[in-house]
């Protein structure tokens, strides 16, 4: 259990998606305009990250890495396909979020109201394949360790996004000078932001 | 459509698509595309100039490709045909940096897989490729990838250079370590620069500069 808290509390906040990595950053830029709309693409992210990485996982240690078909049978213990992992990764995340999205609107149309329209954007988060691609690179041992990687990724990215978004309503009556206005302002918090989450490292 | 087949390969009009992405419209600075990967690489120029050569790759590649089937592919499921067309494409990069420069590959990272969901990739597909013929397409994905390139090569030797003292790994303010060059005169340097931090604070100065020299791309915001 301690592992597994572990590995959340640092998925949140001394690796965290957006400032240690700038995963998800395009629409962390396009979509932290107001605090309503980052919610839900926050929401919706840690929603997708918390299924697509526990799929991409099983895909990983059964299918693609080396050795992971053996068990098909001894003659397959040989395989290596993890060269086809970039194609599968993004070809699980797309049908996911399009199977997520038809599910979605089906059983909780509540939700969907609020997520629907940020789902299809998703597919192409740099932060979800981003995700899948550190989950393969740190090779985590059990789904439970991959699964709280994936929301605790999730959680992080919505901190940031909402953080973001409820400093960049209130700059707007700011004073700023006008070239770094929207932008370039934003980069610099974040980038100050970045700073102060990286003294969460030491722990 | 006639005329356009008898345009010369390098009109006026072609031209502007090569060099547009440069300056005024450039996918970082100004379109905000492909952030991801532009402040996490731009530690040095090698880096940079990888990242850039692999981008070009993939983006004039996949808008020849894509815009060849433009006409074919069914429009509901396009974002899912553009995705299989990039992520084959970036599996080829891979290999070769794997095969090729497997230290590069390594510092790269994720970086060379999260190329598939680079935003200036599906960005261009999206906009262009789709509605133009592939010779164009072609000429977008240089420029647009080129544009990429100068904001990368612009932030990593900002990086580089004050972080580290070196370009491209040459030592310009002599060695740290022994004290030479400039060191010798109490010259220290500035470790917070190759912090992730701040890449984001070095774009942000590129974007200052270039708003406060073309004034018309301020934002109301």
């Amino acid at each position: 259990m301690d592992h597994l808290l572990e590995i959340f509390f640092k998925a949140i906040f001394s690796e965290n998606m957006i400032f240690a990595y700038f995963l998800g950053m395009c629409s962390y830029l396009a979509v932290s305009k107001t605090v309503k709309t980052a919610v839900g693409l926050g929401f919706a992210v840690i929603f997708v990250l918390g299924v697509t990485i526990p799929v991409n996982w099983l895909l990983e240690n059964y299918v693609l890495m080396p050795g992971a078909l053996s068990w098909l049978g001894e003659e397959y213990a040989t395989y290596d396909l993890s060269f086809l992992s970039f194609i599968m990764f993004i070809a699980v995340i797309a049908s996911i979020v399009q199977l997520v999205e038809m599910l979605v609107e089906k059983f909780a149309p509540a939700l969907y109201g609020a997520l629907g329209i940020f789902l299809p954007l998703i597919a192409v988060n740099c932060a979800i394949l981003g995700g899948a691609l550190f989950m393969q690179e740190r090779q985590y041992a059990t789904i439970g360790e991959a699964t709280t990687f994936g929301v605790g990724s999730g959680v992080g990215w919505f901190l940031a996004i909402v953080a973001i978004a409820a400093i960049r309503q209130k700059i707007r009556y700011s004073n700023v000078p006008a070239p770094l206005k929207g932008l370039g302002i934003t980069f610099i918090i974040t980038g100050l932001m970045a700073i102060a989450f990286m003294s969460f490292g030491g722990m | 459509m006639s005329e356009k087949e008898k345009e010369p390969l390098f009109s006026k009009k072609n031209k502007k698509l090569m060099t547009d992405p440069l300056g005024d419209n450039n996918p970082v600075t100004i379109q905000v595309l492909g952030i991801c990967s532009a402040l996490a690489i731009t530690v040095s120029i090698v880096q940079a100039l990888t990242m850039t050569g692999a981008v070009l790759f993939v983006l004039v590649a996949g808008n020849v490709i894509i815009s060849l089937m433009r006409n074919i592919i069914p429009p509901k499921i396009r974002i899912i045909v553009q995705l299989v067309v990039v992520a084959s494409l970036v599996i080829i990069v891979n290999e070769v940096l794997k095969a090729f420069l497997p230290d590069l590959g390594a510092k790269l990272s994720v970086f060379v897989g999260l190329i598939i969901t680079n935003c200036i990739i599906m960005g261009r597909f999206e906009a262009f490729a789709m509605a133009n013929k592939p010779w164009q397409s072609a000429l977008d994905g240089v420029g647009n990838a080129l544009g990429y390139g100068l904001v990368l090569v612009v932030v990593s030797v900002i990086r580089e250079f004050f972080g580290t003292g070196k370009l491209a790994g040459i030592e310009i303010l002599g060695n740290s370590a022994e004290g030479t060059g400039l060191y010798s005169i109490g010259y220290m340097n500035n470790n917070l620069v190759i912090l992730a931090p701040f890449a984001l604070i070095t774009v942000a100065l590129v974007i200052w500069v270039q708003r406060a020299i073309n004034k018309s791309l301020v934002e109301e915001h």
